[in-house]
């Protein structure tokens, strides 16, 4: 009875976090819904855009999940000068602003760009980026970045000892991959296509801009007209439900199919797992040379466009960049602590619920989510006051899906490997967050962090719903294209991509040295 | 917390003083008016000069928000409303009459709205750059029968008011006929973008030949990038006429300021910051007295327009043709 008491209040706050988080995302929804007075029937396009939806969701997530485990492995068992630098540049592309991400891509895959540049000079066809290849293109530029990540986040959690004593038992790579490797990789995989299928379903200005045309529609954007043009608030609400039942029925495939791997606990040596010879070895330098290419040239592109000009972006560029840069921090800060909260309490209890609702966000329409707060709060509070607050609390718990899925696996190894050890100890409250789980779990934590400030600075969604007086250094950037700033603008986008990066870098390097 | 406390006072005692000071004017517009290269700075400088108040621009989606707001919202006056969007803006019933005389305006369409006052208006149009595309199609017919290499980018008409602009512009021009005609510009369709930015910068990287525009977009390449490459395919067929609106909310606390504000929307004063900050055409002004680089654009010769009611009757089929043929 005791220590069934015991139970709960720890994992108080793990519920207190998820209770709010379905609270929010659920009670905005029924917000909207209730101020349209009931939801709309969809019509036949907006049914046409939830099969889009899905099936361009699904081949984004397949083809990331499955070109990142070359990657991944090559990048966890080779060990070379400016390893780390790459692996955190590789992280890159994830953390993009979408308008950036879409210039670097046609910059290298567009009709104009050096790819089609090159197939005509030798005499071969162009390659279309606008279609669904080109959204496919985008998504697994957007999601590979996260799969290695999280891919090699697994194959870091094999103990070295383990790669030592399968060497010595005289594995060969094929043994190697039986016996550690595809078990790994049983239990990290699913939470990965999930995690890129959730990204992919609320994708939006990207579907649109590289898709072709009405036919790459998304859910998104459905929801986005029944807003701005239609305001059918019904519609709306019964869209983002769709989105939500989707993401539902995707995590508990997922459930359904994840295995834990147990390899027990090391003493963290970083020398990574001895890697094999000859052609493996080949085979790895490809795999990190064409995922390097692939996800950096275009963002490389960007910049060299837009480098030139920064020094002449007005002042007003620049207080939106403080602007920005201040509310992403915010934005981190609250989410790492809602994100440890939760992964800790899920780690302890296993409850499924509660890994559902630090899910959610991830498939919630910010549209929704913003409309729904905007219904719950007007009348208690001006909404001009309301803006900025607003949007780093979204942009906090937009993040927190990607947070924990660095910080759950984390977690749960560690209270698998020194749960008893801490206990018998004795050791709990304070002292053990101190001494135990801050510095066990500062790299995922530091990543989670480090992701959140980033996707928060880059995000539009929110601010331009609820209007301000206040700009945002994103919404600097479609000002200047708005006013044919075309040069200005990309020079401006080069300056929310290095902000971004910076910040990404900061907090992850910062994660790592703890 | 002392700290954040006192800190937290000063800030609003300040603000209140301030307040107490001089009377607000609160004004909700389009996202990039009130930026810095629109005409909202000098809009503001321009309107403070006399009023003896404090114009304060909110930026944001305009529309979705008052009418979230209702009746409680802060705004005095709306400021960049769409021609084609005003049906559902004027059902609210939260709008006051502007009050101003609006028989001589300079619109090639008759305008009598005692509601939405224009402030700048242009034309919908295909812009090219004549160093890509020597031989531009001549007509809405020629750009149909174009071959299809031709690649032209276009807004989504239910994401962006100049893609609503282009399904009004087919109708006017081919009516009971539009399904076709987007089944043969279907083809020449490069991609469809979320806003007209997105497109633009397209266009402007050398991804499309032609890209959806207003006839005035070349005027900005002369004037500040002394660029003469850029033009706008004029049609015969005609062009589609676009406005951007202003009204003063009939909840307003500051109605005088309101009232003044709209009193100066039609002056010389006013009027002639349009051109050049707004790359549009002023709503109210001779034409001696536009910038060079107005004055010597090409016109199309015919102007296409459709009633709030037609336009917000005709949405839901057109965007449904769109649609249809863009799905095959």
């Amino acid at each position: 009875m005791a220590a069934g008491i015991f139970a709960v209040r720890r994992d108080a706050g793990g519920i207190a976090v998820a209770s709010g988080l379905a609270a929010l995302i659920l009670g905005t929804l029924a917000a909207v819904a209730w101020q349209a007075r009931g939801l709309s029937a969809l019509q036949i396009w907006d049914w046409r855009a939830v099969w889009f939806t899905i099936w361009q969701a699904a081949l984004s997530a397949a083809l990331s999940a499955i070109l990142a485990v070359p990657v991944a492995r090559a990048l966890a068992r080779r060990r070379f000068p400016g390893r780390r630098a790459l692996v955190t540049l590789l992280g890159a592309p994830f953390i993009l602003p979408v308008i950036v991400a879409i210039m670097g891509l046609i910059a290298v895959f567009g009709r104009t760009g050096a790819i089609n540049e090159t197939l005509r000079a030798i005499g071969l066809g162009e390659f279309s980026v606008y279609g669904w290849q080109g959204v496919i293109l985008a998504h697994v530029f957007f999601n590979l970045p996260l799969s290695v990540r999280l891919i090699l986040q697994g194959w870091q959690s094999i103990p070295v000892e383990r790669f030592r004593l399968a060497e010595s038992l005289g594995f060969a790579p094929a043994d190697m991959s039986r016996h550690l490797e595809r078990p790994m990789l049983r239990a990290v995989l699913p939470g990965v296509c999930l995690a890129v299928f959730l990204v992919c379903l609320t994708s939006f200005t990207v579907a649109l801009a590289l898709g072709g045309g009405p036919s790459a529609t998304t859910v998104e954007l459905a929801i986005y007209q029944a807003f701005r043009f239609d305001f059918d608030l019904g519609r709306a609400a019964a869209l983002g439900l769709v989105q939500i039942a989707l993401s539902l029925a995707a995590l508990l495939m997922a459930r359904h199919i994840v295995a834990p791997a147990a390899f027990g606990a090391g003493l963290d040596l970083d020398r990574g797992p001895a890697a094999p010879r000859g052609f493996h070895r080949l085979a790895d330098a490809i795999a990190i040379t064409l995922a390097t290419l692939f996800l950096l040239w275009p963002i490389g592109a960007v910049a060299v466009q837009g480098l030139p000009r920064i020094p002449a972006l007005p002042a007003d560029v620049w207080a939106a960049a403080l602007r920005s840069i201040v509310m992403a921090l915010l934005s981190a800060l609250l989410a790492a602590g809602l994100c440890l909260t939760l992964a800790l309490t899920i780690a302890r209890s296993n409850k499924s619920w509660l890994e559902a609702a630090g899910m959610l966000p991830l498939v919630a329409s910010p549209l929704v989510l913003g409309t729904g707060l905007f219904i719950l709060l007007r009348g208690h509070l001006s909404t001009d006051d309301l803006a900025l607050p607003v949007t780093v609390l979204i942009n906090a718990v937009m993040a927190l899906p990607f947070g924990l899925r660095a910080l759950i696996p984390a977690a749960q190894t560690l209270r698998a490997d020194y749960g008893r050890l801490a206990e018998s100890l004795n050791m709990t409250g304070m002292a053990r967050l101190r001494l135990l789980t801050l510095p066990r779990l500062a790299a995922p934590l530091g990543f989670s962090s480090g992701l959140a400030a980033a996707l928060a600075m880059g995000d539009l969604g929110v601010i331009t719903l609820f209007a301000t007086d206040q700009p945002t250094l994103p919404l600097k950037l479609y000002q200047l294209m708005n006013s044919y700033r075309m040069a200005d603008a990309s020079a401006c986008a080069v300056l929310l991509m290095a902000i971004s990066f910076a910040l990404f870098w900061l907090f992850d390097r910062g994660g790592r040295l703890a | 917390m002392l700290k954040p406390t006192v800190l937290t006072l000063a800030l609003l005692t300040a603000t209140s003083a301030a307040a107490q000071e001089k009377p607000v004017l609160t004004v909700y517009a389009g996202d990039y008016i009130a930026s810095e290269w629109g005409p909202g700075p000098q809009i503001e400088e321009g309107f403070e000069s006399f009023c003896e108040c404090d114009l304060k621009f909110v930026t944001g989606d305009i529309l979705p928000r008052i009418l979230m707001e209702g009746e409680k919202t802060e705004a005095d006056i709306v400021f960049g409303l769409n021609t084609d969007v005003t049906a559902r803006a004027r059902a609210s019933g939260l709008f006051a009459p502007h009050g101003q005389d609006v028989s001589n305006l300079s619109l090639p369409v008759a305008w009598q709205d005692d509601i939405f006052l224009p402030y700048n208006w242009g034309e919908t149009a295909f812009i090219y750059d004549d160093t890509r595309l020597e031989n531009p199609p001549a007509s809405f017919e020629e750009l149909l029968a174009a071959p299809d290499d031709l690649k032209i980018v276009l807004q989504d008409p239910r994401s962006s008011i100049s893609g609503l602009a282009l399904l009004l512009w087919v109708k006017a021009i081919y009516g009971d006929d539009a399904a076709q005609a987007w089944e043969r510009l279907a083809p020449k369709v490069l991609t469809v973008t979320k806003g007209w930015s997105e497109s633009y910068g397209m266009f402007t990287e050398g991804e499309a030949d032609m890209v959806l525009s207003y006839t005035t977009s070349p005027a900005y390449h002369i004037a500040a990038e002394d660029d003469q490459s850029k033009h706008a395919a004029i049609f015969p067929e005609g062009h589609y006429f676009m406005a951007e609106l202003a009204a003063q909310l009939a909840s307003t606390d500051q109605p005088e300021l309101a009232q003044s504000f709209m009193d100066w929307i039609l002056t010389p004063d006013f009027q002639k910051t349009i051109p050049l900050a707004n790359w549009s055409l002023p709503a109210k002004l001779d034409q001696d007295a536009w910038p060079e680089v107005m004055r010597n654009l090409p016109r199309p010769e015919k102007t296409l327009f459709y009633s709030e009611d037609e336009a917000e009757e005709l949405r839901k089929p057109a965007l449904d043709e769109w649609l249809q043929a863009f799905s095959r």
